[in-house]
């Protein structure tokens, strides 16, 4: 990727304060992302794949301003937001946008469709006529593939597929340079996912936005992204081209997540010498000392308990990082 | 070889306010000793009503009817406290969500002996020697300590172990997972699906496998039945199922999923539309809206499943498909 990054986050830290216990207990920080670096550039997709509690919406949420980051820097387009009060953000809300997991609960159930869709401009161009409205819609609605003579109904009235496409559409409709989808395909049905994996490729080869495309699924994640991110415990584990982070993963949790992932095809699912990583995550907010994966690690030695792995090239390609002491 | 499980024209209907709606539209297929089935649907194709009604597990406004012979006794209609001393005992079934399946406020211990004592009378002593051994057996580290800890003691996975021990521990005939492995993180589900091969390797256990998930049925299952809105529309090997797929919606789930050992892989093949309403079902071919070879006969004639090769079965009006997969009616 070359130019200038449209968004880059620096040393972001998000912690949330967690009671331990009574009353006036103190607080304790739950280290959900904890000192992350990376750029998402105009036009790519940046997919992070992370399991459960590895802070991978909490990134999306925080990008937005939607979660007040703890420390580190937000640079949109030369500016650094985070801090933002609501009024400053609000001028920027309508480049960024975001699509939620659940369609049907991130839609209001009292407005219709075309309401729905048309909420941001409303907001942000309310000195539009009513008939320019209605056709912005319809059209929008048209691009995602739902009927425009739908624009009437209401969310419970479409099926869940349909549902995202009208928060895609919603999110689409300002024409945002991002959009954060946040595990957009996960509640999905697999015959459904395909076609809104297609429509959101579809939708950004034609009108250029950026995606942060988050999922807990690597072969989604690897399918739409150019670049993927490797999250774990709220640190980066590795990034790097989709297709090289396939070929050479050199990080031992991305080696172990690549080989956990069941494939479909028999021959090569019986024939898979799989590299099992053992136990579970542990609690974000005891994290192992030194690096966060050492506990679970085939490869972990004295050293990874004590000293933090920077994410560097370590000696590969230089778009090509990763936080290990002893990288493939 | 010998059926554990034979069902004959099982049909599931649910009494609702809108009127009953067909779940599960008289299906037929045996489980044969000792191998691994894959049921493949997507939601509401009625994959876990149809082992919700073989356990006799149905909801309240739920009936099945047809015939469930498990080892030639007749579960339909059976009354519930013979159906006791099979369910739990010969035949398990094992959920996806492990926390709501667990007691929360009685221990591991309690809810693992407690089967072996009512079903095979053994005494507390023995029960739990045999609880600690089959703790060991899912890979729980420090068995003996953790059978008296809570549900809430465990992680996610463990709890799924701890699932799959009680189910077990009666030494079934015949173990039914539904959904084992979804609501866990992926390298937590690469382990209990290893767990359920090994214990598919080790003895003549039966086992059936719900999911919506080809890339869990690859490794496991010898054999495939995917469902499609209440019906089975094609059943094979699982060789077949994933390199020579012949029915219409078998081949677009294949295409439809991002594969990790096909870089540079273009556009999925989605299949369009969406699965149809159970009350409103056409008249012909469940799938004919979304077919992309639909013809006169799918819209007059609902296919039935018939075989076209052996132990091969579809139901489809197309003969086959071409290399180049065009249709051949």
């Amino acid at each position: 990727m070359s130019g200038e990054p449209l968004l880059s986050i620096k040393g972001l830290k998000v912690h949330f304060p967690i009671s331990s216990g009574g009353l006036f207990g103190a607080t304790r920080p739950l280290k959900a992302v904890d000192g992350i670096d990376f750029d998402v550039f105009p036009g790519e997709t940046l997919g992070i794949v992370g399991e459960s509690g590895s802070g991978k919406s909490t990134i999306g949420r925080a990008v937005l301003q939607l979660i007040k980051p703890t420390a580190g820097k937000v640079v949109w387009l030369g500016t650094d937001i985070a801090g933002f009060t609501r009024g400053q953000m609000k001028a920027r809300r309508r480049e960024m946008q975001i699509v939620f997991q659940d369609p049907l609960a991130s839609l209001n159930p009292r407005m219709t469709a075309g309401d729905i869709i048309a909420e941001p401009l409303d907001t942000f161009e309310p000195q539009i006529k009513a008939d320019e409205r209605k056709a912005r819609v319809q059209e929008m609605m048209a691009k995602v593939g739902l009927l425009p003579q739908m624009i009437n109904r209401y969310p419970h009235e479409f099926s869940g597929g349909q549902n995202q496409r009208i928060g895609i559409a919603r999110a689409m409709i300002l024409k945002p340079k991002l959009i954060v989808a946040d595990e957009p395909v996960s509640s999905l049905d697999v015959s459904i996912r395909a076609q809104i994996i297609n429509l959101l490729a579809d939708l950004q080869k034609e009108m250029g936005v950026a995606l942060i495309f988050i999922s807990h699924d690597l072969a989604v994640v690897r399918h739409v992204s150019h670049r993927v991110l490797v999250l774990y415990l709220g640190k980066v584990m590795e990034i790097a081209e989709s297709q090289v982070l396939l070929s050479r993963p050199r990080h031992p949790y991305t080696q172990a997540l690549l080989s956990a992932a069941p494939v479909p095809d028999p021959e090569v699912e019986r024939g898979k010498k799989r590299l099992l990583i053992e136990g579970d995550l542990p609690s974000p907010l005891d994290p192992p000392s030194g690096c966060v994966f050492r506990t679970r690690c085939p490869k972990a030695q004295g050293q990874c308990g004590q000293d933090i792995p920077a994410l560097e090239a370590r000696g590969g390609a230089g778009d090509h990082l990763v936080a290990c002491l002893f990288p493939d | 070889m010998t059926s554990v499980l034979s069902v004959k024209n099982l049909a599931v209907s649910f009494a609702t306010p809108e009127g009953a709606v067909a779940a599960v539209d008289g299906v037929s297929f045996d489980v044969e000793k000792g191998e691994c089935v894959g049921i493949v649907g997507e939601s509401g194709s009625g994959k876990s009503q149809t082992f919700m009604a073989v356990m006799g597990l149905l909801a309240t406004n739920g009936k099945a009817t047809g015939s469930i012979k498990f080892q030639d006794q007749e579960l339909v209609g059976m009354k519930i406290d013979k159906l006791n001393k099979i369910r739990g005992s010969k035949m398990c079934m094992i959920f996806q969500d492990p926390m709501t399946s667990l007691t929360p406020h009685l221990k591991i211990s309690r809810q693992l002996t407690e089967v072996l004592v009512l079903h095979k009378g053994m005494s507390e002593r023995d029960a739990r020697a045999k609880a600690v051994q089959m703790l060991d057996r899912v890979k729980i580290p420090d068995a003996k300590r953790r059978l008296d800890q809570y549900p809430h003691e465990f992680s996610g996975g463990m709890r799924q172990r701890v699932m799959i021990a009680m189910a077990l521990i009666c030494e079934p005939q015949l173990l039914i997972a539904d959904e084992p492995s979804t609501a866990l993180d992926v390298t937590v589900q690469a382990q209990i699906l290893e767990l359920m091969q090994e214990l598919r390797a080790q003895g003549d256990m039966s086992i059936v496998m719900i999911t919506h998930d080809l890339g869990v049925v690859a490794g496991l299952c010898n054999r495939v039945m995917v469902m499609y809105a209440g019906a089975f529309c094609e059943t094979a090997g699982v060789d077949e199922i994933f390199h020579d797929p012949q029915h219409p919606y078998t081949r677009g789930l294949v295409g439809s999923i991002p594969r990790l050992d096909r870089p540079g892989e273009e556009r999925l093949t989605a299949i369009r539309g969406q699965p149809p309403n159970l009350q409103h079902l056409p008249k012909g071919c469940s799938f004919q809206e979304r077919c992309d070879f639909v013809f006169e006969r799918c819209i007059a004639e609902r296919p039935a499943l018939a075989p076209f090769a052996p132990e091969r079965a579809k139901s489809c009006h197309l003969k086959d498909f071409d290399k180049e997969g065009k249709a051949i009616r």
